[in-house]
């Protein structure tokens, strides 16, 4: 198990490190000079060379990425050009908005799918599962962003029961702060509920047919019995996959869905900085979401090895 | 069937089968199988695949695969119901208890994700026969150095992943003898291991069936293994029993034609006129597919008009056999 | 023996057969909806769909000759919907076909290769995972301004790894069949081996997998347009409708939900015709989804 672990967290460390590259890259390479942007095209050559060493973008661009990447870990994102504040607190500030909204949006779909996909498996194998299918093929088709305008509709506009948009901290009036999480949380849940519910069903199905619940049927478990003390477990370790996969795309779904309900999450922190055409912002907000993505990646690898013994000895 | 005797009381056979079938739709899968096993009894059930040998153990467990329906009457000494009447509830108590079954497929038959001596335990656990948790750990590990595995301790805490098939097989043999149960119902429980461990494997089967006086229904395609391990055999084809009696009587002067073949078919000493093996030709029907009458007539070589009806059970006490044109008697 | 005809072999194909076909012929529909609109848009549409009719602003539907209406510029909504799937199939197109250009050769070399080289690919596979085509085109957009372009690139290059992983695995599965090993025992050279055997045995699933990846093209250039990274005004574009529309949710939903309907109408046929196509494919693998 330890060497397991210790090899992914290799792969996590160094898929960080190409990352941080690649984000740089992207960023740095490419044209666009901030001094110029920043100055306007008005500017004077000489008015562009000190704002350069201001910025330290004359610098070499190693010097400038090690310089970027070396403040990652502290939380250091650098100075933004455009607006000369602090990146670092602004992300950690945006940061919160958007952890509580996967949070809910991942709650959601695994309320929504796990029940859902279980019972399609166990009950009336056709009738749930072709409902199941048609169910999550038209999840699959509404896009988080297009839920969420549904949703809004039905319980803003129509129903007149809840708020249609904006943010109150947790701490100010957690009421609020609930009632204004619920819609867009659900517009991330909902969606992705009903495409996992189809993988909790599919290996529900699987686990049903495996001899060892037979052997546990066979001990005097039973059915349901067996499924839960025998099944439960092996039945997560595929719909952890998807899960990871699913965690990933809630996030990026995230800063669409913060959009339509003008959430202060790090999408909209993103679009702003896009807006604002400012890069570092951009650049750190970016490489913020890319390490998420990662991160929950080695998370489910991890997940793996405590659900499957099979994995602690091997690599 | 005639040849059940009508005695299924207390202290009559542990284990008493009139006319089993099995039926997905329309289709019957086993028909008409009847048979009784006593006390410490130890009972060959053979038959190519297909025959219906497992269903015929999956109906008794009440186990059998979502869509097949079984009927019939099967009745468990100790059990007062018959077991096909009674419900999920009551027959899981039963299950692992009174009656306790060894798949073929020890690779895939033990929960990978749980360890060893918990999957043990749990069996005991569940039927309340040891009081606490460490009770039954302990009986587990216990159990394990019976089924002779080496260090039980250390197989308690394994995964199933981390022993051999020999291994896990044992370890299913120690889950199903962990209560004691009346009946033991063995499936082809040496079929997918090494030829070396396969007769450690039944010595252990018999001898630890012999100490609690367990009654044994041994389902195999292999005879010499049903000449090894069992006093009587119930020969099955096409979803019947085609011949029944003493392993001896059956596999030194068996009646019918199926019989027979099978018998040659595995006597590695006898070949044909071209120096080949004997085998029976044709190849096993798919299941609803053979024949009326008697369900051996498209393959059997003495086969006449008259096998289109159902042969009636014949033969002395002990020896039964349903054939029309059974060895030994002239057409 | 109603009973055995109803179970014998050649029922059981016949029902399949129909059974199979309600995806495929449900997407294919769909798909041909789209491809039928976007080819339509080319030749006629009912109004210039750019035009901004100022004296018809938020015209309802069926009203002065608008038959859907028009938006809040007085653009007609029926003309725009239409050319939205050109510009949807557009995308499409280009970026799936970016991504399957670079992605199955990349794919089929791990999947031959073996050792360090598949590692290789495969890690950075890992890794291009976690730029997703919205996050790629966002940075696209910041550097060079949002355009179709880097809405196509990015779409693409993030689809990269999803043909990668499916051509290598099913590379792999080629590779141990008796008449790869006989041709490699033949001393067939790997380019031969890979054109001749390994193309033309996994080109059916790359084509299940381009028609799945092409519904998430669809979701990820309505997404992006959505927040304004798409195609940039005037070009019709469903997602920037979506978004135009939304401040209008509480007096003309319909605005909204038209579009809405497209890209959902799109995605789910482009899905359903692909998961039609793998049971037909590989009919074993139905029951599993």
């Amino acid at each position: 198990m330890g060497l397991y672990l210790l090899v992914r967290a290799a792969v996590l460390v160094v898929s960080t490190a190409v990352a941080s590259v690649v984000v740089f890259a992207v960023m740095a390479v490419l044209p666009g000079d901030p001094a110029e942007v920043a100055l306007g095209v008005n500017a004077t050559p000489e008015a562009v060379a000190a704002k350069r060493a201001e910025f330290g973008t004359d610098r070499p661009l190693v010097t400038q990425f090690l310089d970027w990447v070396s403040g990652l870990p502290t939380g250091d994102f650098g100075v933004s050009y455009v607006t000369s504040d602090h990146i670092g607190p602004q992300i950690v500030d945006r940061l919160g908005v958007t952890l509580w909204l996967v949070l809910f949006g991942m709650l959601t779909a695994l309320v929504v799918a796990v029940p859902l996909g279980t019972a399609a498996a166990v009950r009336h194998r056709s009738v749930g599962g072709l409902l199941l299918s048609g169910l999550s093929q038209v999840g699959v088709a509404v896009p988080a962003f297009l839920a969420g305008i549904l949703l809004v509709f039905l319980f803003a506009v129509t129903l007149r029961v809840l708020p249609s948009g904006g943010y109150t901290p947790l701490g100010e009036d957690p009421g609020a702060w609930f009632q204004q999480l619920l819609l867009p949380s659900l517009s991330l849940g909902l969606v992705q509920g009903a495409v996992l519910s189809r993988y909790v069903r599919s290996a529900v199905l699987d686990v049903m047919r495996e001899d060892y619940i037979r052997t546990a049927r066979a001990k005097g478990l039973g059915l349901y019995r067996a499924l839960w003390r025998h099944g439960a477990r092996n039945a997560a370790i595929p719909v952890v996959t998807v899960l990871g996969l699913q965690l990933a795309t809630l996030l990026i779904g995230a800063v669409v869905v913060e959009r339509v309900f003008t959430l202060p999450g790090l999408g909209s922190l993103l679009l702003d900085g896009v807006a604002n055409r400012d890069l570092l912002l951009v650049q750190g907000t970016v490489m913020v979401l890319v390490v998420a993505v990662l991160a929950v990646n080695f998370l489910v690898d991890v997940l793996y090895a405590v659900l499957d013994p099979r994995l602690r000895g091997a690599r | 069937m005639t040849h059940v005797p009508d005695t299924a009381v207390a202290t009559g056979p542990v284990l008493t089968v009139d006319d089993l079938g099995v039926q997905v739709g329309p289709v019957n899968l086993v028909q008409g199988v009847g048979f009784t096993i006593g006390s410490g009894e130890r009972l060959g059930l053979i038959g190519e695949s297909g025959s219906g040998k497992s269903l015929t153990a999956l109906a008794l467990m009440g186990l059998l695969p979502e869509g097949l329906r079984a009927s019939g009457s099967i009745r468990l000494r100790g059990v007062p119901d018959d077991l096909l009447g009674t419900g999920e509830r009551r027959l899981a108590k039963v299950r692992g208890r009174t009656v306790s079954m060894v798949f073929q497929e020890p690779m895939t038959a033990l929960n990978p994700v749980m360890r060893v001596g918990d999957q043990v335990a749990e069996v005991m656990l569940l039927h309340g026969t040891r009081n606490s948790r460490a009770e039954a750990a302990a009986a587990a590990v216990d159990l394990l150095d019976r089924v002779r595995l080496p260090d039980p301790r250390a197989m308690a805490r394994a995964f199933p992943h981390q022993l051999s098939g020999g291994q896990r097989q044992r370890v299913m043999l120690a889950i199903a003898l962990a209560n004691d149960p009346a009946l033991l119902i063995c499936d082809e429980p040496t079929t997918a291991l090494d030829v070396t461990v396969q007769a450690q494997m039944l010595d252990l089967i018999g001898e630890l069936a012999a100490e609690r006086n367990t009654a044994l229904l041994f389902i195999t395609h292999d005879l010499a293994v049903v000449a090894t391990v069992c006093q009587r055999v119930l020969v099955m084809y096409g979803g019947r029993v085609v011949e029944t009696g003493d392993v001896y009587d059956v596999f030194t002067t068996p009646r019918h034609r199926y019989t027979e073949g099978l018998i040659a078919a595995s006597d590695l000493s006898v070949v044909d006129g071209r120096g080949r093996l004997r085998t029976i030709p044709g190849a096993v029907p798919n299941g609803g597919e053979f024949p009326d009458g008697c369900v051996f007539r498209t393959r059997c070589p003495a086969a006449t008009t008259r096998c289109e009806r159902t042969p009636e059970w014949s033969g002395p006490p002990g020896h039964g056999f349903a054939c029309w044109h059974p060895v030994g008697e002239d057409r | 023996m109603t009973a055995l005809e109803n179970t014998s072999p050649a029922a059981r194909g016949r029902r399949r057969w129909r059974r199979l076909n309600a995806s495929m012929l449900v997407g294919g529909a769909l798909v041909a909806l789209v491809v039928l609109a976007a080819l339509v848009s080319f030749v006629w549409t009912p109004h210039d769909a750019v035009h901004v009719d100022a004296a018809h602003r938020l015209a309802p539907a069926l009203s002065d000759g608008y038959l859907l209406g028009t938006d809040k510029f007085g653009r007609d909504v029926a003309s725009q919907l239409l050319v939205g799937a050109r510009t949807t199939l557009f995308v499409g197109i280009v970026a799936v076909g970016v991504a399957a250009l670079v992605g199955t050769p990349l794919g089929v070399l791990a999947g031959m290769a073996g050792g360090w080289l598949s590692e290789i690919v495969m890690r950075a596979n890992d890794l291009l995972f976690a730029f997703p085509a919205l996050l790629l085109a966002i940075m696209l957009g910041a550097v060079f301004g949002a355009s179709t372009l880097t809405a196509m690139i990015a779409i693409g290059v993030a689809t990269i790894p999803a043909f990668a992983r499916v051509a290598r695995g099913q590379t792999l599965g080629v590779m141990h069949t008796e008449y790869v090993l006989a041709a490699r025992a033949a001393g067939r050279s790997r380019l031969a081996i890979a054109l001749r055997h390994v193309l033309p045995n996994i080109a059916s699933i790359l084509i299940v997998q381009a028609s799945v990846s092409f519904a998430i093209a669809i979701l990820a250039e309505a997404a992006l347009s959505f927040l304004g990274f798409g195609t940039p005004p005037p070009t019709p574009s469903w997602g920037r409708m979506l978004q135009e529309s939304q401040e209008l949710l509480f007096s003309t939903p319909r605005l909204a939900f038209l579009p809405g309907l497209a890209i959902a109408l799109a995605v789910l046929g482009f899905n359903l015709f692909g998961d039609g196509l793998r049971d037909w494919l590989d009919p074993k693998l139905r029951e599993h989804r």
